[in-house]
């Protein structure tokens, strides 16, 4: 590929990189936009009166525009700038476009959010005689993405760590502030959170805390420290770490009110599941879309052994059903298992997915509406602990820790597992089944084995849902709990424990918390899986074993590039 | 390594429950139809009925089942977003309709009905086409040297993507496809009992096929493709343009399913953002079934699958016992699926074998 410098005493810019670099700025803002979310998230302030989300998300893809531009197109330097920020002023050339048009024909005939108020929100209310603005603010900020993709790196790590913390900080900041209003930090509280989004002391509050804390503990080097401190020593800083982050846990749903309790139960349920998965996807690489018809089983079992209405067949406590729910969940994983497991791979993601359809149309069918209650569904399943509404564990509290604590031994199954022979002959499965099967594994039985407790995770997680929600309907059967658990193990990096955790807390409680993001979580979800699996396929947390893995990988990757180099820039 | 006796036996207690399995399905299949057949209930009428209407349906399958056969014989992918790429399609001919409908062209006489129906075609496939390739472009080319599961979950994503992309442009609801009205007159063929909306997608899906086997056979590109599902690297020696082969495939496999979607829109009157899932897994079983990286093969599966969704819940549950046997024709086209993987992996057509890369 031949690139077209323009030779000058400041450096090189290929312009027709940055005006690549620059369109693809520019459809990514059109997107933004025609999709709805820089309108629909507009409504929820950052930091209230300031900026609110959906600007937030224009204006990162601005700054991304300009970053890549000058970080593609020059060595650095002044016309470097140039190009991240004509690349910025193409994405806001495209915006305006789009007000323009949109001014012109109406275009929500068939697009539903080009609507005068995204015109609004893209001229700052201004009408058409602000059209200008969204050219000067993309020439700007680009020029500022292009800036920072210039500084020194100890500059630019605090610049990042402010922003992803003032973006954290503005999503919770309602939740917070509602935690903390009934404690004696209310005025705390008025002082740095709106009721949405952050004050402007907040925001500042947050930044300074933030970046400064970053850096502190970038220029104490606590980290390396404490790694090269001798273990005895050690363990005297990190168990004290280990106590505090474990009380937090515990006190979590306490403290953050009902609604937020009964979002992190469920953000308990899907780490669960997720630890579940991450054997089955992640030790043996069995991608399997469907998750749900256990979840099902489990759930229909607790709901039919405990339920005290009218589909109820034993009224048994909720202890005494969990483990038929397992048991019921991994006998329908070898029965749905053992037809597809001698076939490969990539077909295991479809007949999966396949079953996950059979049992939602199934429990929904009329066929089993006598036993399952078809849309009506199974009602009145109680709760595991009875106990009176104001005490500790009420509602959905004991959901939460019965779920964590399920979640803890099933990390402790699967991190036993991991070294074990049968762990080690999963691995070897997920790398090359040819080479598994001549080393002498069995691959159908291994495999099983796998999708088994996968399946039983997956049961013990459904049964627990039905307790947590108190009735199981045929329409909670849905393939996005398939596609949520795969998410959060993906995400989050395949076999990683605390990447099961924080994948469950992005992927599964902000959607559940805030409203804007819940019309677009599968938008999210589908980018992400695209770009992880482009730019970071390890996941977000990986396991030691897996990073090494694509490490060396990149390592041949490198080599290649280098080899390519010099035709690039020919 | 030893097997150990509790090996074998599993292995044993394995073999049987599969031998199980067979056995009961085909006891069902048999036994529900016998039943269903001397109750009486339904006179042959009812059965052309159905069979012309799996026939039509099948055909649609086949279209789409084309671009998931053809792209997975070249790049060994499950191409998952292939449903949303015939969805797209649906949605670019609605919004053709819609226009045509407003001018008073769509309905005007039997001939602007037709060139109206064939700018549909055209719109469809022009934005599955450009939609495939930039999910080409984005989604899959730069990880075409990676292992089998990370293309595969970038295509997972990419499907939800797009579902949610055109949940977000066109909202939630149902967009009910105008009325084109000719099509909804029964043929003047008594017998056949077909309206001419079912002759349209027959008569094009065969033709659109034959084009396509003509493409593959007789052009110098077709033949590139064919040499690059056989072996990239020595095409590439041969002097092939890989990538443009690559390219290609998407953009025939996409336009099939461009078409596909008009004909389903035309067919079922509905489309909504979730439209093209359940169609592209059952496209995939109809590719399974036909062996997959084959063309007549995908044709063959199609036409199946659709009749056996259209008679099979009748045929075989009815005479079961079985009540409202039409709400589990999803579940028969799904072990339909798992039938193939445990009978005859390879398919119906195919030589290429399952187990193995």
């Amino acid at each position: 590929m031949v690139v077209r410098m323009t030779e000058s005493p400041f450096g090189q810019v290929s312009w027709g990189k940055a005006l690549r670099i620059g369109g693809a700025g520019a459809a990514v803002a059109v997107f933004l936009c025609v999709v709805g979310i820089v309108p629909v998230f507009h409504e929820r302030p950052l930091i209230t009166g300031i900026i609110s989300l959906g600007q937030t998300a224009l204006l990162l893809s601005a700054l991304g525009t300009g970053y890549a531009a000058a970080r593609a197109t020059a060595q650095g330097g002044p016309l470097a700038l140039l190009a991240a920020a004509s690349a910025g002023s193409i994405a806001g050339v495209a915006l305006t476009a789009l007000v323009l048009i949109g001014s012109a024909v109406d275009l929500r005939a068939v697009f539903l959010h080009a609507s005068p108020q995204l015109y609004e929100i893209l001229t700052f209310g201004q009408g058409l005689t602000g059209s200008w603005i969204p050219i000067a603010l993309g020439a700007l900020l680009g020029a500022v993405g292009g800036l920072v993709s210039n500084v020194r790196v100890d500059l630019r790590r605090p610049l990042t760590t402010a922003l992803f913390a003032l973006l954290l900080a503005g999503l919770f900041a309602g939740i917070l502030r509602a935690a903390m209003l009934t404690t004696p930090l209310a005025d705390l509280a008025r002082l740095l959170f709106a009721s949405v989004g952050l004050t402007v002391i907040g925001a500042i509050a947050t930044v300074v805390l933030f970046a400064g804390g970053r850096e502190l503990l970038y220029y104490t080097n606590l980290r390396q420290r404490v790694q090269e401190m001798p273990p005895a020593q050690r363990r005297v800083v990190t168990w004290p770490a280990i106590l505090v982050a474990a009380v937090v846990i515990l006190v979590l749903p306490q403290a953050l009110g009902s609604f937020v309790a009964q979002v992190i139960a469920v953000v308990a349920l899907y780490v669960l599941m997720g630890l579940g998965l991450n054997i089955t996807l992640g030790l043996a690489g069995l991608l399997d879309l469907g998750f749900v018809a256990f979840f099902a089983v489990g759930a229909y079992t607790v709901g039919l052994l405990t339920s005290t209405a009218e589909f109820g067949i034993a009224q048994w406590p909720f202890w005494a059903a969990i483990p038929f729910a397992v048991i019921f969940a991994m006998l329908f994983g070898a029965i749905l298992g053992l037809p597809i497991l001698g076939v490969r791979g990539d077909y295991l993601a479809i007949a999966t997915l396949g079953f996950g359809e059979i049992i939602r149309l199934l429990a929904g069918s009329d066929l089993l509406k006598i036993w399952l209650g078809g849309p009506r569904g199974i009602i009145n399943i109680p709760k595991p602990i009875d106990v009176p509404p104001d005490h500790f564990l009420a509602g959905p509290n004991q959901i939460y820790y019965i779920a964590l604590a399920c979640a803890v031994v099933i990390a402790f199954v699967a991190w036993r597992l991991r070294g074990s022979r049968l762990g080690r002959a999963w691995l070897s499965i997920r790398e090359d089944e040819d080479v598994a099967q001549a080393l002498g594994v069995n691959l159908v039985q291994t495999k099983l084995l796998a999708y088994m407790l996968g399946a039983a995770f997956a049961g013990l997680g459904g049964g627990i849902f039905a307790s947590l929600v108190g009735s199981i309907f045929a329409s909670s059967i849905q393939l996005f709990v398939s596609i949520n658990v795969v998410a959060i193990v993906i995400v989050g990096g395949m076999g990683s424990i605390p990447g099961a955790v924080l994948g469950a807390v992005f992927l599964i409680g902000v959607p559940e918390l805030f409203r804007e993001f819940t019309e677009y979580r599968f938008l999210f979800y589908g980018a992400a899986l695209i770009l992880m699996m482009r730019y970071r396929p390890e996941g977000i947390l990986p396991t030691k074993f897996a990073a090494r893995e694509v490490h060396l990988e990149s390592g041949e990757l490198g080599a290649d590039t280098v080899v390519a180099a010099p035709a690039e820039s020919g | 390594m030893k097997t150990s006796w509790l090996e074998r036996l599993t292995d044993l207690a394995i073999a049987g429950f599969l031998w199980a399995f067979r056995i009961a399905v085909v006891l069902i299949v048999l036994i529900g139809s016998a039943l269903t057949l001397a109750s009486g209930k339904y006179p042959p009428e009812t059965w052309l009925n159905l069979a012309v209407q799996g026939l039509t349906l099948g055909m649609i399958y086949s279209l789409i089942a084309l671009g998931y056969t053809m792209v997975y014989g070249i790049l060994r992918l499950i191409n998952f977003a292939h449903g949303e790429i015939f969805m797209a399609g649906a949605f670019g001919g609605y919004f053709v309709a819609t226009a045509l409908a407003g001018l008073g062209f769509l309905n005007q006489s039997p001939v602007t009905s037709l060139v109206s129906i064939l700018l549909m075609l055209a719109g469809a496939m022009a934005v599955s086409v450009t939609l495939a390739l930039l999910v080409e472009r984005i989604a899959y080319r730069p990880l075409r040297n990676a292992p089998r599961l990370v293309p595969l979950i970038s295509a997972i994503g990419a499907s939800f993507f797009l579902q949610y992309t055109f949940r977000g442009l066109f909202g939630p609801g149902i967009y009910a496809y105008p009325s084109v009205d000719i099509l909804q007159v029964a043929v003047p063929v008594d017998v056949l009992r077909m309206r001419w909306v079912d002759v349209l997608v027959i008569a094009t899906a065969f033709a659109m096929m034959g084009g396509l086997y003509l493409f593959v056979q007789r052009t110098k590109i077709g033949t590139a493709i064919r040499a690059v599902s056989e072996d990239k690297a020595t095409a590439a020696l041969m002097g092939i343009d890989v990538n443009r082969a690559i390219v290609t495939t998407f953009a025939v496999g996409a336009a099939m399913a461009g078409a596909a979607g008009v004909m389903y829109g035309l067919m079922f009157r509905q489309i909504f953002f979730f439209s093209g899932f359940v169609p592209g897994i059952k496209a995939f079983t109809a590719a399974v079934l036909g062996g997959i990286g084959n063309v007549p093969g995908a044709m063959l599966g199609g036409i199946f699958l659709g009749e056996v969704e259209s008679v099979g819940p009748t045929l075989f549950l009815d005479g079961l016992n079985v009540p409202s046997p039409n709400q589990l024709k999803d579940v028969i086209a799904f072990t339909m699926l798992v039938l193939v993987l445990i009978f005859r992996p390879s398919g119906i057509l195919g030589e290429r074998i399952t187990t193995r890369a």
